[in-house]
């Protein structure tokens, strides 16, 4: 993915072009099979399995992944750990796609996704945690878009409206985490209406606490995976700063994230010791569970702190890769792997070719939107008449 | 951990005492791992 075929336009046949391309244009067909034929058409969803790859992936994880925009900020704007500014705006903007890819998908997961604005319009429901994840979620895409606004208004010159928009960041970013806060809980908190269905080892009253905590992971070891590949295909974009700053950014958000993981380790384990499912070990979601938490959680954990130590910033970077891995895996488990656990293997769900063709298409899209913002705007670099201001 | 309870009472004395007995080993845990973390920064 070199840049110079982004910018230049004279070598747009570059793999990463054709396959993105192939992707796209096998995702178009696929929206047009979804949206004429109806979820059965290109799904295996069912009334036992209602949710699937496009809850599970492009909803939990997606949102998962996308909280390194709270977290980076709240770091530099509310507890002034200034060292760590250059990592604010890619942080921002994958927290900015990351929702509007959330939303994207689940005009494809819901069957008449023109009613997506009902809940706020024709019937509140606000007693559902769904009502409250879907106003977060509308709110805070929408303080995610104003925060990212300085970038392209910096890129179009208005001066004018950027420099009203940066005296916002404040406000914005105490309303963001707040905002996270509650729908990353409430997102966990959805599964606690299942206690039947939910595999008792990944089930517990905590498990919007669980959903919260692991989400700052998430944020942090996304910011370092996310910096890493920019790094290597956006090198020629970043500035003095972002490369001088970049070995900082690991090394701090490596050691934070080992330290939230030490936490998680030990609230999970509280989990199963408070409602005494040990016995469930001995199994085969026992194995499973154990793996997670073993070899995504405790693992990554002591990684993470091994690389701070000895300053080993490469460690760190494929520990953030490992981290992320293991995000996924946990939503998978809750939402899916361990889900209708109780179910014969028949009514178990496995998601169809085309859900997986569009989850893909989906993040391809996001891929070639970030290019597309990188390799024009000043994310990766401050730009000349801004230099210093912060 | 084949306990039988016969009670709710039993059950929580057993589960708490077990939390209770896990959640000292932890704070006592984390602080071990944050001097093995910040130990470089010392240095």
């Amino acid at each position: 993915m070199p840049e110079e075929s982004a910018t230049s336009g004279k070598n747009i046949f570059t793999p990463f072009n054709i396959v993105a391309g192939i992707i796209l244009a096998v995702g178009g067909v696929l929206t047009i099979l979804r949206f004429t034929g109806g979820l059965a058409a290109v799904t295996n969803l069912s009334d036992y399995n209602p949710w699937g790859i496009w809850i599970g992936f492009d909803l939990l994880v997606g949102v998962a992944l996308a909280a390194g925009g709270y977290v980076t900020s709240a770091a530099v704007y509310i507890f002034g750990m200034k060292k760590y500014h250059a990592a604010v705006r890619p942080a921002i903007l994958t927290g900015f796609l990351g929702y509007a890819l959330v939303v994207l998908a689940l005009h494809y997961d819901v069957g008449r996704p023109w009613r997506l604005p009902y809940p706020f319009i024709i019937q509140q429901g606000t007693t559902s945690l769904l009502f409250e994840v879907g106003a977060c979620v509308a709110l805070y895409l929408t303080v995610l878009f104003i925060e990212f606004t300085p970038a392209p208004l910096e890129w179009l010159g208005f001066k004018r409206a950027r420099n009203i928009v940066v005296k916002l960041t404040m406000l914005l970013t105490i309303f963001g985490v707040i905002l996270s806060t509650l729908h990353q809980s409430s997102l966990g908190a959805l599964f606690l209406i299942a206690p039947s269905k939910l595999h008792p080892l990944w089930y517990s009253s905590y498990i919007p606490v669980y959903f919260f905590i692991s989400s700052i992971i998430a944020g942090l070891s996304m910011v370092i995976f996310e910096g890493t590949l920019s790094h290597r295909f956006f090198k020629g974009k970043m500035d003095e700063e972002h490369l001088a700053e970049k070995d900082t950014i690991a090394l701090g958000f490596g050691k934070a994230a080992s330290l939230v993981l030490a936490g998680y380790f030990i609230i999970k384990v509280i989990g199963v010791a408070a409602d005494n499912n040990w016995h469930y070990l001995g199994t085969g979601y026992g194995a499973w569970f154990l793996l997670e938490l073993l070899g995504f959680v405790a693992l990554p954990c002591f990684l993470y702190a091994v690389g701070v130590r000895d300053k080993n910033v490469k460690l760190i970077r494929w520990t953030a890769a490992l981290t992320v891995i293991g995000i996924v895996l946990n939503r998978f488990n809750v939402s899916m792997i361990a889900f209708n656990y109780h179910l014969p293997s028949s009514e178990r769900y496995f998601p169809h070719w085309m859900e997986i063709g569009i989850s893909v298409f989906i993040v391809t899209v996001g891929l070639v939107v970030f290019r597309f913002i990188v390799t024009r705007m000043p994310i990766l670099y401050e730009h000349p008449d801004y230099k210093g201001v912060h | 951990m084949d306990t039988v309870f016969h009670s709710l009472h039993d059950f929580m004395l057993h589960t708490e005492s077990i939390t209770y007995i896990l959640i000292i080993a932890a704070l006592i845990g984390i602080t071990g791992f944050w001097l093995f973390l910040s130990d470089s920064d010392e240095k």
